[in-house]
């Protein structure tokens, strides 16, 4: 049931730690054919149990079976369908040392960043913000000609 | 206790309380058959194909209502296996398959037979699991048979590394299972049920839509009650058959697309669809923007995702069949059933105008007569299983079935070649019944191996083959839709299948009278051995009525009143 109307929503799935655990959300996805527009996972400290932050994007209807499909899989304790949230994601973004350090520091520090470290050839920045901002710094970032960026996944929490 | 992997396995089946386990050994579960041969809490055979096994598991436990434990080794012989898996999970059959795996230490090393069962399996499974130690295995074991069938039932797969099986350890089989991300929804809504109830009271033309959720939920009896109080008519799918009973006076019939003409009116008139443990399947729907246009949906099913997932729901309900049914009952004291009155009439002048109809022929069997009269000669003591064709469609239209778990076929994933072995687990759960697969000339030979088998163990079982030299559902369209374009469809090269039988162990018939036709069931029932009945039937017969894929319920092709026994290509 996919229809036009997409929307973007962030889940968060809070999974017992066992092996294959990961491979059966993606192989969910997959199979029924939604996106996975972002994905993160780490440990929930002194548990046993898996927070996943999944971005992805569908009609109403899809995102409910999503949900519900999610739910289905033994391993998964707990899913929860963001409405109020603080979402962040972080990115790495490395620049050459030829580039304006005072420049592309003031740049980080407007996106909750910073130069985080400088070495002979390059200059390594780090930011975290929400994920609509994150794209303006990627932009924003372009003209000191970065040789490299990665982005570690929306992250989120209920508010 | 101490004791090896294997045995452990072992152990775990018996306490289940499985009789009969199918399967084949071969290299990685070789340690698991060397506990089998020494135990005799169950029964082992063996079948001749790992596909075979799973299906014969099914079919026990489609039959009984238990646990089916089929046992297959790595690589081929658990691949063989998958399409066992497929079919148990789209009709949520809870079996248990263990499969052997290469040794620990060689996973991940393209080791002689290793496949990837866990990943393969995957989507196919309700669960699966591969044991990382003989510490878990006794754990695992006891969620494995608790998985399968709690909640929405299903199959699930236990991958065991070989030395797992050998290594040596404490075996206590635990009483109980605590999976705190897996609990079922059993009791529904309170709130939700008794607005479901006042919409039952409310409506005009209510009609129950009942699924195969009821039969695996044991609720017939309940679902029975349920229409008697309220009055309320009732059509069933191709997986609930027998639920109401044919002689009940409230079932119109089974919907869809080959479903009879009053059905599919009911479902299109209706405005109150009260769903239980049906999912809204596109054989039964058909166009979705005209299926029951005018109804308010109510929708019980133990699996919140079946819920909205096709239609649009007025009255959500999770929960079991059972325990929501039950909430309702007392809710329903008084109902007033003179409410339907007029519907109850509507419908019966449906099925008076077109009623589910065959013209009979005194020249060649017509597949629908012989199924009716396997009813009169055999009726309430057989089970009937049966393959995928169009002779699955007229064992379902025509066969009196009275009571769940009398059918039994793979309705979801619509596989050929389940019904011979389901029929060998359904006769080792109930050895008293006479079990019959109905079958065709194609789909019969995609499991003919199980007539050794069915020879070897004396699991006698009757294949009666519609045979119409065709694979004649799939001709049925070509007919219909292709221009009468025959691509791969004609199976006039046809083994002798009496000698077929013979060379097996068992026993054939060739049938082409009624006369015969009844003197081989009778011999067959006589002679307690396992039989290719071979029914020459009209080549040209259609399953009618029929809903063209994707045109509304109500736009029927009807039965013709005349003999088409004549046509040719
Ligand atoms: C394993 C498998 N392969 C292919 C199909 C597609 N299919 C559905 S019905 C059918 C024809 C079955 O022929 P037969 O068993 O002779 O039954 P009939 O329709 O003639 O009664 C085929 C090929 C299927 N359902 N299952
Ligand atoms: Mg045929």
């Amino acid at each position: 049931m996919k229809n036009s109307s997409n929307e973007r929503r962030v889940i968060s799935v809070i999974v017992l730690n066992e092996s294959s655990v990961l491979a059966r959300i993606t192989a969910l996805f997959a199979g029924r054919g939604y996106n996975i527009e972002s994905l993160t996972v780490a440990p929930i400290p002194e548990s046993d149990m898996s927070h996943i932050t999944i971005a992805t994007n569908g009609s109403a209807k899809v995102m409910e079976q999503i949900t519900k499909q999610l739910h289905k899989l033994i391993p998964v304790y707990k899913v929860i369908e963001h409405e109020e949230m603080v979402e962040k994601e972080m990115v790495l973004a490395k620049f050459p040392i030829a580039e304006h350090l005072s420049d592309i520091g003031a740049l980080c520090a407007a996106y909750n960043g910073g130069i985080v470290n400088v070495g002979r050839e390059m200059i390594i920045a780090m930011v975290a913000d929400e994920p609509q901002r994150i794209k303006h710094f990627i932009e924003a970032s372009q003209r000191y000609n970065p040789s490299e960026i990665v982005r570690g996944g929306v992250v989120a929490i209920e508010r | 206790m101490q004791m090896s992997g294997a045995q452990m396995v072992c152990e775990a089946i018996i306490a289940e309380g499985v009789t009969t386990v199918f399967g084949y050994p071969g290299g990685a579960i070789m340690h698991v058959y060397d506990e089998v041969y020494k135990q005799n809490g169950f029964e082992h055979i063996l079948n001749r194909h790992e596909q075979a096994s799973v299906h014969a598991a099914d079919g026990y436990a489609r039959a009984t209502g238990e646990v089916g434990v089929a046992m297959v080794t790595s690589g081929p012989g658990f691949t063989n296996a998958v399409t066992g898996l497929a079919t148990a999970y789209m009709d949520s059959i809870p079996i248990v398959v263990i499969s052997g795996q290469v040794p620990s230490q060689l996973i991940g090393t393209d080791g002689f037979q290793e496949i990837d069962a866990v990943g393969i399996s995957r989507p196919c499974t309700k669960h699966n699991f591969l044991v990382r130690s003989l510490e878990e295995l006794p754990r695992l074991l006891k969620e494995a048979f608790y998985i399968a069938r709690s909640g929405r039932p299903g199959p699930v797969l236990i991958d065991i590394p070989k030395d797992i099986t050998v290594d040596i350890g404490e075996f206590v089989y635990p009483d109980t299972v605590n999976i705190p991300s897996y609990k079922p929804t059993y009791v529904g809504n309170k709130r939700q049920i008794e607005k479901a109830v006042e919409a039952i009271k409310k409506a005009k033309k209510p009609l129950l839509y009942i699924g195969g959720g009821v039969v695996l939920s044991n609720a017939s009896d309940l679902v029975r009650e349920l229409a008697k109080k309220t009055q309320i008519p009732a059509v069933e799918t191709l997986m609930a058959r027998g639920v109401l009973g044919a002689k009940n006076p409230l079932l119109l019939g089974m919907l869809g697309m080959h479903g009879n003409y009053a059905s599919n009116m009911a479902m299109s008139e209706t405005d109150l669809v009260i769903s239980l443990g049906a999912r809204f399947d596109d054989r039964v729907t058909g166009k979705l923007s005209e299926f029951a246009k005018y109804a308010d949906i109510i929708h019980v099913d133990i699996d919140a995702s079946n819920i909205g997932k096709i239609v649009d729901v007025d009255y959500p309900i999770v929960g079991d069949i059972t325990e929501v049914v039950e909430a309702m009952m007392p809710q329903l004291d008084g109902i007033d059933t003179d409410r339907y009155e007029a519907w109850r009439s509507i419908l019966k002048r449906y099925d008076e105008l077109h009623p589910q109809s065959f013209v009979d022929s005194d020249e060649v069997i017509k597949p629908q007569w012989a199924i009716e009269r396997i009813g009169e000669l055999v009726g309430e003591n057989a089970i009937i299983t049966s393959d995928v064709g169009q002779h699955q469609m007229w064992a379902a239209q025509h066969f009196p079935f009275d009571r769940p778990r009398q059918w039994i076929n793979s309705g979801g994933l619509g596989t050929m070649g389940f019904g011979f072995p389901a029929a060998l687990g359904v006769k080792k759960a109930f050895p008293e019944k006479t079990v019959i697969n109905i079958t065709g000339d194609g789909s019969i030979l995609m499991n003919m191996q199980e007539l050794v088998t069915a020879a070897e163990y004396k699991i006698p079982v009757i294949n009666m083959i519609l045979n119409n030299h065709f694979l004649g559902m799939v001709r049925q369209w070509q007919t219909f839709f292709y221009e009468k374009r025959y691509a791969e469809t004609d199976l006039s090269f046809q083994p002798n299948w009496k000698a077929l039988a013979e060379a097996c162990g068992g026993i054939g018939y060739d049938v082409t009278t009624k006369e015969e036709f009844d003197a081989a069931i009778k011999d067959a029932i006589a002679q307690d051995k396992v039989c290719f009945m071979n029914v020459i039937i009209n080549r040209f017969e259609d399953v009618l009525p029929m809903v063209p894929s994707g045109g509304a319920l109500f736009n029927m092709m009807l039965p013709q009143k005349v003999d088409k026994t004549k046509e040719t290509k």
